[in-house]
Parts: structure tokens; sequence; C-alpha cells
């Protein structure tokens, strides 16, 4: 996303009470882009969306939009809105005077925003919902309430504060597509802040990954997925072997006492090293084919494939395979090189939360 | 636990319940209904009517009403400062308010009669300034003074509970849409609190009307509300029956004026019927 930043957070310090929750903290979003803050609870990712919002105040640092610091402007004089986690909707106003609320602020015309409230029930598939009253809609309707509430005053940045967290694992799947479809027809901005791996990979141009208030990965879901930079990011981006090794040389890692060939260099000789491999990137073959033999002790059927633990060379393997292999049975496991991912190993914990800048 | 043996638990309040309200309301209705002599009659409802009593009755609502509303202009800033208070000793600040309540009502209201009176805190002090007296007590604005003060608290703690379970991301959501601190108030915050406010205003307004203590102490016997007629039936003239005949009527007009407000309070937040 090479198009100049529309927000830039610059050296942002927060702290409540005596718990530090960002540290010197640097983001830079770009127009119409889907950035995606990931992490744990607690990493700082909602801190920073409420910066952004205006709802906190930096310690220390500033918040750039289109080249104006903005640290200092109440959010009510922001071109930005945000879709809160528990959609936030006015209750004792219906459908229509919560999706007005704002565009009557800004002295909009009566024949101005009877238009806009269509166009923007359309646009969530709600149209004909104009006098409902807000307790009568569920979850998921509510949520597209909120959305439909922000996006109708054409802010330059949506905020979305786990906007999916309460619904139901169909009703999220929809309204990821929808968010794809609102984001790539509105050219809004939008910031989204999820502790859900999957939703960060399927709807974002960029992930952001955090942790203790520190940026751990900043890149495409493809790179995050692929190239994970440190354990942290492989372990939390979807399921992973993470195993102690020792790179021996340049494309060359030894683990469970093997000597693997991998793709990567640079990290000098007989140094230990993290390598990650992708369950589903573990060949299995018949006994003695492979490079470790093992036996299979676990087996789950989830849908699309058998997920299967395969302890070999001492180490419990997570594998994942279409073919089933009956725990008990005899196997080899391989991985192809340019599947064996190798990280430095993080000398302290200090070092682990560092930034690493991408 | 079998419904036999809850009934069997709900006894006690089911005794108590016929002995403090229904009995007690059974024996107003026959006095109320009923001549010294024991027949039927419906004077003492008509005797609403009567030019000295309807007096009393327009002055107690007037009065009433008057208080209500002054409780609730008072009451809703200072909720919202109570709520707006960081100090993290909320609770200590809010006991403040409700101390008082704790002191007898009878001495707090005497209090108000030694500051107010000819010759008490408030004329010394204006007479140290050179100024003429001020005639305070025995008119109607003493008593509302009076009524503000003893049930000021029972319109602040509805208004501040329902205020601090607004949910605060509904408040910053509004600030977010553009809105100023002014309509964020007036359009969500305001709308919001109508159920506290509603059970401040029963709190407030129904003990007002019925009150006889606060316009003897501070109304020096010439402030009569209905309150105070109702007393004097009761007893120095002994009638028992017109005392009861006005108290019923009392009673249907509260209960209508209940009706009313409960329709506002949706979330029952402080529900008497």
């Amino acid at each position: 996303m090479g198009n100049t930043p529309i927000i830039e957070l610059k050296n942002i310090y927060k702290s409540f009470g005596e718990t530090e929750v960002l540290t010197d903290f640097n983001l830079e979003v770009g127009e119409k882009e889907f950035i995606t803050l990931l992490g744990p609870s607690g990493c700082g990712k909602t801190t920073i969306l409420r910066i952004v919002g205006g709802f906190e105040k930096p310690d220390r640092g500033s918040v750039i939009f289109q080249g104006e610091d903005i640290t200092d402007v109440p959010p009510n004089k922001r071109e930005i809105n945000t879709v809160f986690q528990k959609y936030a909707l006015f209750p004792h106003m219906n459908v229509q005077d919560n999706i007005a609320f704002g565009l009557k602020i800004s002295g909009k015309t009566d024949q101005y925003i009877k238009d806009k409230i269509q166009y923007a029930l359309k646009l969530v598939n709600l149209d004909g919902y104009e006098t409902r009253s807000i307790q009568s809609l569920s979850g998921g309707q509510q949520q597209r309430i909120a959305m439909a509430r922000a996006i109708v005053n054409e802010p330059k940045v949506l905020l979305l504060d786990e906007p999916l967290g309460a619904l139901d694992l169909k009703l999220r799947q929809d309204m990821e597509y929808e968010l794809i479809r609102l984001n790539n027809e509105l050219g809004i901005t939008f910031i989204y802040v999820t502790h859900d791996q999957e939703e960060a990979l399927t709807m974002s141009d960029k992930v952001v990954v955090m942790n203790m208030g520190y940026i751990q990965q900043m890149g495409t879901p493809e790179e995050i997925y692929n190239e994970p930079e440190n354990a942290f990011v492989a372990d939390f981006i979807g399921d992973s072997n993470i195993i102690d090794g020792v790179m021996e040389e340049d494309r060359l890692v030894r683990i469970c006492g093997e000597k693997w060939p991998c793709v990567d260099e640079g990290f000098g000789s007989r140094k230990p090293v993290d390598v990650v491999i992708r369950p589903e990137d573990i060949i299995i073959r018949e006994p003695g084919k492979g490079k470790l033999d093992g036996e299979v002790i676990h087996n789950v059927f989830i849908g699309v494939h058998y997920e299967m633990e395969i302890l070999a060379g001492g180490f419990t393997w997570l594998a994942q395979n279409t073919t089933n292999f009956k725990v008990g049975s005899r196997v080899s496991i391989d991985v192809t090189p340019s599947n064996i991912q190798i990280m430095h190993k993080p000398q302290s914990i200090e070092e682990e939360a560092m930034e690493i800048d991408a | 636990m079998t419904l036999k043996k809850q009934s069997l638990w709900s006894a006690p309040f089911i005794i108590w319940i016929l002995i403090g309200t229904i009995v007690p309301l059974l024996a107003i209705c026959y006095y109320g209904f009923t001549t010294r002599d024991g027949n039927w009659t419906f004077n003492n409802i008509i005797a609403i009517g009567k030019a000295e009593h309807a007096r009393a009755l327009w002055l107690a609502i007037a009065l009433a009403i008057s208080s209500t509303f002054l409780c609730f202009v008072l009451a809703y800033p200072i909720a919202l400062i109570l709520k707006a208070s960081k100090l993290g000793e909320k609770g200590f600040i809010v006991f403040l308010f409700i101390l008082p309540m704790w002191m007898n009502f009878l001495l707090r209201t005497m209090a108000w009669q030694v500051i107010l009176e000819k010759g008490g805190l408030i004329n010394s002090m204006i007479a140290g300034a050179g100024l003429p007296d001020l005639e305070i007590i025995n008119t109607p604005w003493a008593v509302i003074l009076g009524m503000v003060y003893d049930f000021l608290p029972f319109m602040i703690l509805p208004i501040y509970n329902t205020l601090i379970k607004i949910d605060n991301q509904i408040i910053e959501a509004a600030y977010d849409l553009g809105a100023s601190w002014f309509t964020v108030n007036l359009k969500v915050i305001l709308p919001l609190c109508i159920p506290g406010i509603a059970s401040g205003v029963t709190m407030v307004f129904v003990p007002s009307l019925t009150t006889f203590v606060i316009s003897n102490m501070l109304g020096g016997g010439k402030i009569n509300l209905i309150g105070n007629i109702i007393e004097q039936e009761f007893t120095t003239s002994a009638n028992w029956n017109l005392g009861s005949g006005l108290s019923l009527v009392m009673m249907v007009f509260i209960v209508v004026s209940m009706m009313f407000l409960s329709k506002l309070d949706k979330n029952k937040e402080g529900n008497f019927i």
C-alpha cells in the first residue's frame, strides 16, 4: 500500500495508572486501506483505536490526520466514526432516528437525511426497518444498524472495535464479506480491532500483530501467515509447530536430531533458532520413507481434513491431512524446504515483546 | 422445595400485609363511607368540593408541583456531577447527600424554623447588613423550601442510579457522531434518565402533596394544605369519617398520577404500585 497515509501515530505513550500500555508506538494507515490490529486482550489494540477516535488522550506523542495534528481535537470534531463493540445504539430511538443522529447534528436537510437512511439501510441489507425499535433487532441486525449509523456521516476513517465479537459463526462470516464489500464500495479507511486471527486474515489489506503494546509484525495476511517473524506471531496466527532447532549453516537446520534442508540464510552457524512448520505443510509418508518415523497418537476429523498428532523424534507434531491415518499407525513425516520457517530466538521477555520494524 | 412449603414461608408476609395494609384500608373505607352514626353516605367524599377543602387541595398540588420541579432542577445536575466525579470516593460523596436523610425529619424541619424565623439566622444576617427584615417564615415559600430540603435526596438517588447504569459507550457514540456536550445531554442522557426521573418525581411529589408537618412548622398555621385539613379532622375535630373520606379522595388522586408516571418508568426503576 504505497499511498499517502491518512492517519499517522507518532511516538505514542499511554499508561493507565501504573500499567504502561503503549510505549513509543508508531503506525501509519494508508488511505482506503483495511487495516487490522490483531492481538490478545490487553495488547493495547483497543487503546490505539480509542486514541484515534479521540476517547483517550495519549500521555505523549501525536495523532496526525491528513497531515494535521488532531491529538487535542475532541471526538465530536473528528471526521472519524466508530462502530462500538457492543454496538451502542441509542435504545430510546428507533432505527431511522439512530441513523439520522449524526446527520441531524450536521444540519442536513430532511430530504437528504431520508435518502441517506434509505441508502444506508439498503447497503446493510435492512431496508424496510426504518421504524423498528432497537430492542426488536437481533445482534447481527443491531450490528449492521451501528454500521449504517456510522457510514451515513461519510467519515474519512471508520474505526471498528471487535464489532463481530458477539455474533455466531455463520453470521460472523456473512458480516466479514459484507465489511469487505463496504470497504470496497465506500472507499473509506477501515481500522479494525480484533483478537480473532481468522477475521484479520479474511478481511484485511494489512494486518498489525500486536503483543504487550508492541508491534510484532506488520504485513499482508499472506506475509503474516506464511512468514511469521517470531514465535509469538506464528503461535497467534493459526496452529503451528514451533520447535527448538539449531542452524547448522545457511540453508540447513537441525531439528529433532535430523538435518533438514531449508531456504533461510544469514542466521550464522550453530545458532539456536525457533523453527515454525504449519500443520498443513507436514507430509505424511509410509514408515522409513520420510525424514522422521513416528506414531499417530491422536486423530480428530474437523470437517475439511483430519487433524492428527504424531509423536516423532521426541516431539508431538500437529499435522493436517485429507487422508485418514488411524491412531497407532506407524508413519513417517517430511517437510519441503520452503515450508520450514526459521526465526531468531528471543534472548529475553523484553526482546520478545520488543518492536520489530517491518 | 415444594410449592406448599414455599407458600408456608410467605405466611408471615401475608399476615403482615393483612394487618398493616388491608385492615387499615378497609377501616378507612368504612369510616369514609359512613356517618358518625354508622349510616352509609357519600357526603365525606363530596366534601372535597367545599371551598375550604378545595382551596387546600389546590394549594397542596401547587406547592407539591413547585417543590418537585425545584427538586428536579437541583437533583439532575447534582446527579450528573456525582457521576462525573472520578474521585474514587464516589460512595462517600453519595453518602454525604444521603446523610441528612438519616437525621430525624422533624429535627431537620425545625432547624429551618430557627433559620427562617423573625429573629432567626437569616434575618439577623440581613439586619447586620442594614437591610429591612425578610418575611420568609409562614409563607408558601418557606413550605416549598422545607419540602425541597427534606425530599431532595429522594430525587437525586433514583436519577443517579439510572445515570450510572447508562452504558458509557452510548454516550461516547453520541460524541463520536458529532454531538456537542449540550446535545448529548439533551438527546441522549436526559431521555435515558426518564425512568429515574419518573421515580424521583413520585418519591417527592407524593410526600409533598400529603405532608402536614412541614406546612405546620414552616407555615405557622397560616398555610393550610389538604394534609393539614385531614390531620385536623382526625385530631382537633375528631371527625374520623370526614378525615377518612378526604383521605380516600387523595388516595385515588395519587393512584391515578402514579399510573401516569409508571408508564414513563418502563424499567421499573422505582415501582411503588
